[in-house]
């Protein structure tokens, strides 16, 4: 197998190559830039230390953990259901929910607005209803619709595969033993999908931290992190500060991806 | 277990509320591409003027997404495939963490990758201006989707034994992998392959940070004609979107299924 060997190393030099230089030295330059500013080192903590940095990290988590929550919350409804029922139409049911995967966060943005944005369906619908005019897409209210928009379908990919593969017997075993519905839900099905629920909540709560095509199309007045990012580089011209950022930023979404996935990891291990 | 009549109901209800907050938006923007005047409604006619328009203003965008998503399919598949091949052959501590610095970039938003690249290569004025440096971002963002696809294929057909019983008939270790490793990972080279295209078609994150005025992509035209075109052709050309992807996820989730069934 020697000659085998040789021919691994070779095969995985274009991959060293390319990932050392579009990847690892763009990354070294990207925390250099982030400490040559007129502020020096500090600048790497000026997501904490700026309080209108601060402000705008705090609202991003808070949007993402929202985005989050709903999320999950809609799509363990919508899985367990499509998982334990058997109709006419639910494959269609099932492509139409898991559509909009490929939607990049721009088409969202647009989806937004053709919902809730000035010539919305829920513009029109509600000035024929006689209740004012709701326009919500260039707000925050906006972003938060088009963040689940985006995660819904991933959310529902993952935890369908999750509840299929539970066993049925389990439910079934501790509602003979005397346990409520509301028990069998709490004790049972939802740890067994526990660990889906942990990796596509930290999918969609990183998602919702970077995204920045959806903020993008709604609007710049939005203050998400992504927005800063982008503003402070390209009209403000502030490196040091856009660097910084957005090394914390892929710090985060770093950490919730690596934390969950070994939860997840652990989780499936014990089941298995 | 049979579920409550109200949590039937309650579940029921959801799932058709949800199904109608992602399709209900997408069915509104397909008719505006086709409606003389959306603001007046549907009554004002159909036309398909708003697609020829979006086909006269932005057909270079269109073409220059499809190119890049072939050439960043051509590296990938270059790149990735012997290296999945390198890397799942003999698992260790070293591989699990190239793997894991070659993932990186997916768990990194696109705007942190994109201002490394500007502030590593954006002097390189050539390069700057090229589509080249877009294919750059597109690659370094989709390998790991082809490099983990390859890897998983790999790994369940037991490929190892195959290439031992190849050498015993003296196959020499390029051989193998041209005659044996590859046709039996086809079922995760193909189902990379999609996944790197539909991605490197809608990619924005990146995209809209390293194009020049000269190198504009679909979603960077898209991002264009939200901000400053009339509803109707924004419509149009999110349909000549949906035209190209829709066909590719319909394709990879149909494939996902058959390839993961082989692989039970």
């Amino acid at each position: 197998m020697h000659s085998a060997d040789r021919l691994a190393r070779l095969f995985l030099l274009p991959l060293f190559l390319f990932v050392a230089a579009f990847f690892l030295l763009p990354m070294v330059r990207l925390v250099g830039v982030a400490g040559s500013g007129p502020n020096g080192l500090a600048e790497y903590l000026a997501i904490l230390t700026n309080p209108r940095h601060l402000a705008t990290l705090l609202a991003t988590l808070a949007l993402s953990a929202a985005v989050t929550a709903a999320t999950l919350a809609i799509g363990t409804v919508v899985a367990l259901f499509l998982a334990r029922n058997r109709f006419v139409g639910r494959p269609l049911l099932v492509s139409l929910l898991t559509l909009p995967l490929a939607f990049p966060g721009v088409v969202v943005g647009f989806m937004v607005i053709l919902l809730a944005g000035r010539q919305g369906l829920l513009s029109s619908l509600s000035m024929g209803l006689g209740m004012g005019r709701w326009v919500f897409a260039y707000s925050m209210a906006g972003l938060f619709a088009g963040y689940v928009y985006f995660s819904l379908p991933r959310v529902l990919v993952t935890l369908m595969a999750a509840v299929e593969k539970l066993d049925p017997a389990l439910e079934e075993a501790a509602r003979s033993l005397g346990a409520s519905r509301a028990q069998v839900m709490r004790d049972v099905t939802l740890p067994g999908i526990a660990p889906a629920l942990m990796a596509s909540g930290a999918i969609a709560f990183a998602t919702a931290m970077g995204a920045f095509g959806t903020a993008f199309t709604l609007a710049t007045r939005i203050d998400v992190l992504a927005m800063t990012i982008y503003t402070e580089f390209t009209l403000n011209a502030n490196f040091a500060t856009a660097a910084a950022l957005s090394i914390a930023l892929g710090l985060i979404t770093w950490m919730v991806l690596a934390l969950t996935r070994n939860f997840a990891g652990s989780g499936v291990a014990a089941a298995g | 277990m049979k579920p409550h009549r109200l949590t039937f109901a309650f579940q029921l209800t959801v799932t058709l509320l949800a199904c109608a907050f992602l399709m209900v938006p997408a069915g509104a923007s397909i008719l505006a591409g086709f409606t003389v005047n959306y603001f007046r409604g549907v009554s004002s006619g159909l036309t398909l003027k708003w697609i020829g328009e979006v086909l006269a203003l932005y057909s270079d965008t269109i073409a220059l997404s499809i190119a890049i998503a072939l050439g960043t399919l051509g590296v990938t598949l270059l790149i990735g495939v012997p290296a999945a091949w390198a890397l799942a052959r003999r698992p260790s501590r070293l591989t699990r963490l190239v793997e894991e610095v070659v993932t990186l970039p997916v768990a990194i938003p696109g705007l942190a990758l994109a201002l490394a690249l500007i502030l590593a290569y954006g002097g390189i004025r050539e390069f700057r201006m090229s589509p080249l440096f877009i294919l750059t971002g597109h690659v370094l963002y989709t390998l790991p989707f082809m490099l983990r696809a390859v890897m998983a294929v790999l790994a369940a057909v037991d490929v190892r034994t195959l290439e031992e019983g190849a050498a015993s008939l003296g196959a020499s270790p390029l051989q193998r992998f041209f005659h044996v490793v590859v046709p039996n990972a086809r079922g995760g080279i193909l189902a990379g392959a999609l996944m790197v295209v539909t991605l490197s078609i809608g990619e924005f994150n990146l995209t809209w940070m390293l194009h020049t005025p000269l190198t504009k992509t679909l979603p960077v035209g898209l991002a264009d004609s939200y901000a400053s075109m009339r509803l109707e052709i924004a419509s149009a050309y999110t349909l000549v979107f949906f035209v190209m992807i829709v066909p590719l996820l319909v394709a990879l989730q149909l494939f996902g299924r058959t390839v993961q069934g082989a692989a039970r």
